[in-house]
């Protein structure tokens, strides 16, 4: 992938987080000045909930690297069940993206609580190792599919087969 | 007489009947099916040739039965609802009695899920209690569904089958008054490793009267190694094994299981007729046909009723 | 309610072979409750196509647009403009919709999006179960509510048949016996007698095995 080796590449991060856990999370992780990729933009939804699998299909279509989504703690929604949803959608995402061509790995959802800053950080580094070994999105670079039937071989394929 | 068939007779006669089954091949090898059937010739009253059971394509019913004919045997055609319509099904009937076959077994059918044919559509155009009243109204009344009057009545003897392990257990009782009420002549159960529960079930049927307007038949299946019978409690579904009878077989050496399954389905044998309401035993040793002859000897069955 | 799934990708893929002008059109109505061709679902569906596209190197347009319904002409007239000069319609509309919109736009190619599979009721948050098999003739008076027709395997209507254990069917420990759940519930009112009734063979002429049914109704006609 000639982004990546070349240096030119900066992961562009899509992040879903909601108002009452993650997104706080993440002003926490400001104000304690811990260090993060600056990849990262950050959608902020009253409950992630409101995600839905057309948000992350058109983030990717758009041209992100990788998207995911931040809800609160199991139990902890202010919702109710808003997070369990989110999470439960994630998954008929990957599918989709491994129809399409796309390595399901771009997609995440992730339980962050409202004071776990440190775990944000994590999230977001994460999500953007992943888009470095993924490279850029095809769609954005117009190589082929990089999943499924007709996927050259490269980096990402060896987390495949662990 | 409704047909003059051999069964038929042993029944009038108040001798306790004993049937057997032999399963037609997945081809049209006849020879594979004659070699089979040979072991039953003279102890049996009469042979049960199953209808693609389990779905599985095999020979037809009809056709393995005039084989069978053929060989001096008297066979009981059985005839599933799955794969024919009403057209089919009264059309083979007059065919069947045509090929002098005197006995019938109307069934519902295994679900085609079962067997190598998944895609097939499945048809259930009436259902085995409607089978039973149709053949009935074909042999006593002379006419087919719809009221058109037949060209030669089937002389033919009816039988169903009958679960006295299925649920709704309440509810088996009544369905079998209902076979009756359409008109069956004989019932075979599935096959008994709960005798209890096949003693309870009798016991409703006396009850209600019924062993006195059809005659049933106890199934019975020789266990022949412990895989089959695990394989009979938990994939065959409306077979209850209870856990002593695979005790039994547990308690001797694999060697001697086939032997003590034998000696199971001898005590079986002799137990059932001693039930009230019982007329006979219908034995299915499936693909074991060579070993009917010792027995129905060892059971004491043999020699088998001569009528005329 | 009409019941379906969104067909595979790749399936669609195929159909569309040789279209560059695509309109993805989704139904407001069975389909969108079901959430496999309303709004939501036929934006997945365009996103998913070109993205596919541009990873496959086919060069297609894709818009989108959803009706009310598809199985009126009334609500396929609101497509006309998204319909017209496009090469091919991917409709997310059950079974009728995809007829209906390909019978009332020839000759424009029209393809489906979804497999139509049962009519179902809606058990719970993304669960449906098949419940009539639009026989034409309905028997729930007899059986307490329950169709034999569509939820017993077999359509029996002298069930159970042998294979009924546990309140579960023979084919599948998921799907239920309906016969035991007949039983149960004319036990429950009262009526068990009724079931000791023969229940005569059904006439299938009123299905769709007397061929393709129509209604017309002269008291509506004017």
């Amino acid at each position: 992938m000639s982004e990546t080796t070349s240096g030119d590449y900066e992961p562009k991060i899509v992040a879903f987080a909601c108002e009452y856990c993650s997104y706080t999370a993440a002003d926490l992780a400001g104000s304690m000045r811990l260090q993060y990729p600056a990849n990262v933009r950050i959608i902020k939804v009253p409950c992630t909930g409101r995600s839905d699998a057309i948000m992350l299909l058109r983030a990717l279509e758009e041209g992100a690297d990788a998207v995911f989504v931040a809800g609160c703690q199991p139990g902890d929604c202010h919702f109710l069940k808003g997070n369990y949803r989110a999470k439960a959608m994630v998954p008929g995402v990957k599918t989709m993206l491994e129809e399409v061509g796309l390595h399901p790995d771009r997609v995440e959802f992730f339980h962050v609580a409202a004071s776990e800053a440190q775990r944000w950080v994590e999230v977001v580094e994460e999500m953007t190792a992943r888009a470095r070994r993924l490279g850029p999105n095809p769609i954005r670079t117009g190589e082929g599919p990089e999943y499924g039937p007709g996927a050259k071989k490269d980096a990402g394929d060896e987390e495949d087969a662990a | 007489m409704k047909s003059g068939s051999n069964l038929e007779k042993v029944f009038e006669k108040g001798e306790f009947a004993l049937t057997g089954e032999c399963g037609p091949p997945r081809g049209a090898d006849v020879e594979k099916l004659k070699k089979k059937a040979e072991h039953l010739v003279g102890y049996v009253d009469a042979v049960n040739i199953t209808d693609n059971q389990t779905s599985i394509v095999r020979m037809s019913s009809i056709g393995a039965s005039k084989i069978l004919l053929d060989m001096g045997l008297e066979p009981v055609m059985q005839m599933v609802c799955r794969d024919r319509n009403r057209i089919a099904m009264q059309s083979d009937v007059f065919g069947a009695a045509a090929l002098g076959i005197k006995n019938m077994l109307c069934l519902s059918g295994d679900h085609q899920i079962f067997g190598n044919q998944q895609e097939a559509k499945n048809v259930y155009d009436i259902d085995s209690v409607n089978l039973i009243d149709t053949v009935r109204m074909m042999r006593d009344d002379g006419k087919i569904l719809g009221g058109d009057e037949v060209e030669g009545a089937p002389g033919m003897y009816i039988g169903a089958a009958a679960n006295p392990f299925g649920d709704p257990f309440d509810f088996r009782p009544i369905r079998l008054a209902k076979k009756v009420k359409a008109g069956v002549d004989f019932i075979q159960t599935q096959c008994i490793y709960n005798m209890p529960k096949f003693r309870e079930y009798m016991k409703r049927v006396v009850d209600m009267g019924l062993h006195e307007k059809v005659h049933v038949m106890a199934g019975i299946t020789p266990l022949k190694s412990l895989p089959m019978a695990r394989y009979m409690a938990t994939k065959v579904s409306g077979i209850d094994v209870p856990d002593d009878m695979i005790a039994r077989l547990k308690g001797v050496e694999k060697k001697q299981r086939a032997k003590e399954g034998i000696k199971i389905a001898i005590e079986q044998m002799q137990e059932v007729k001693e039930i009230e309401g019982v007329h006979g035993v219908h034995l299915m040793a499936i693909e074991w046909e060579h070993k009917v002859p010792d027995i129905v000897k060892e059971a004491g069955f043999h020699p088998r009723p001569k009528v005329d | 309610m009409i019941v379906g799934e969104r067909k595979p990708l790749e399936e669609i893929f195929e159909s569309i072979e040789g279209a560059k002008d695509i309109l993805v059109a989704g139904c407001g109505t069975c389909v969108a409750v079901c959430m496999a061709g309303g709004e939501k679902e036929v934006g997945m569906l365009a996103a998913e196509l070109r993205m596919g596209a541009r990873l496959r190197g086919l060069d297609i347009d894709v818009s989108e647009a959803t009706a009310q319904r598809q199985c009126d002409k009334e609500y396929l007239e609101t497509l006309r403009e998204h319909v017209e000069g496009k090469d091919l319609v991917i409709s997310m509309a059950c079974g009728i919709g995809v007829q209906y919109l390909a019978l009332n736009y020839e000759p424009v190619r029209v393809v489906p999006g979804i497999n139509t599979d049962f009519l179902g009721a809606n058990l719970d948050v993304g669960e449906w179960a098949e419940y009539c098999q639009n026989c034409g003739d309905c028997v729930l008076a007899d059986t307490g509510g329950i169709c034999p027709i569509a939820r017993c395997s077999k359509s029996l209507l002298n069930g159970p048949c042998g294979g009924s254990a546990n309140g579960k069917c023979e084919i599948d420990p998921t799907v239920d016996c309906a016969w035991q759940l007949i039983y149960d519930r004319m036990k429950a009112l009262g009526r068990l007698d009724r079931l000791s009734e023969v229940h005569p063979p059904k006439s299938w002429k009123t299905s769709r095995d007397g061929g393709p049914r129509r209604l017309v109704r002269e008291d509506q006609k004017t």
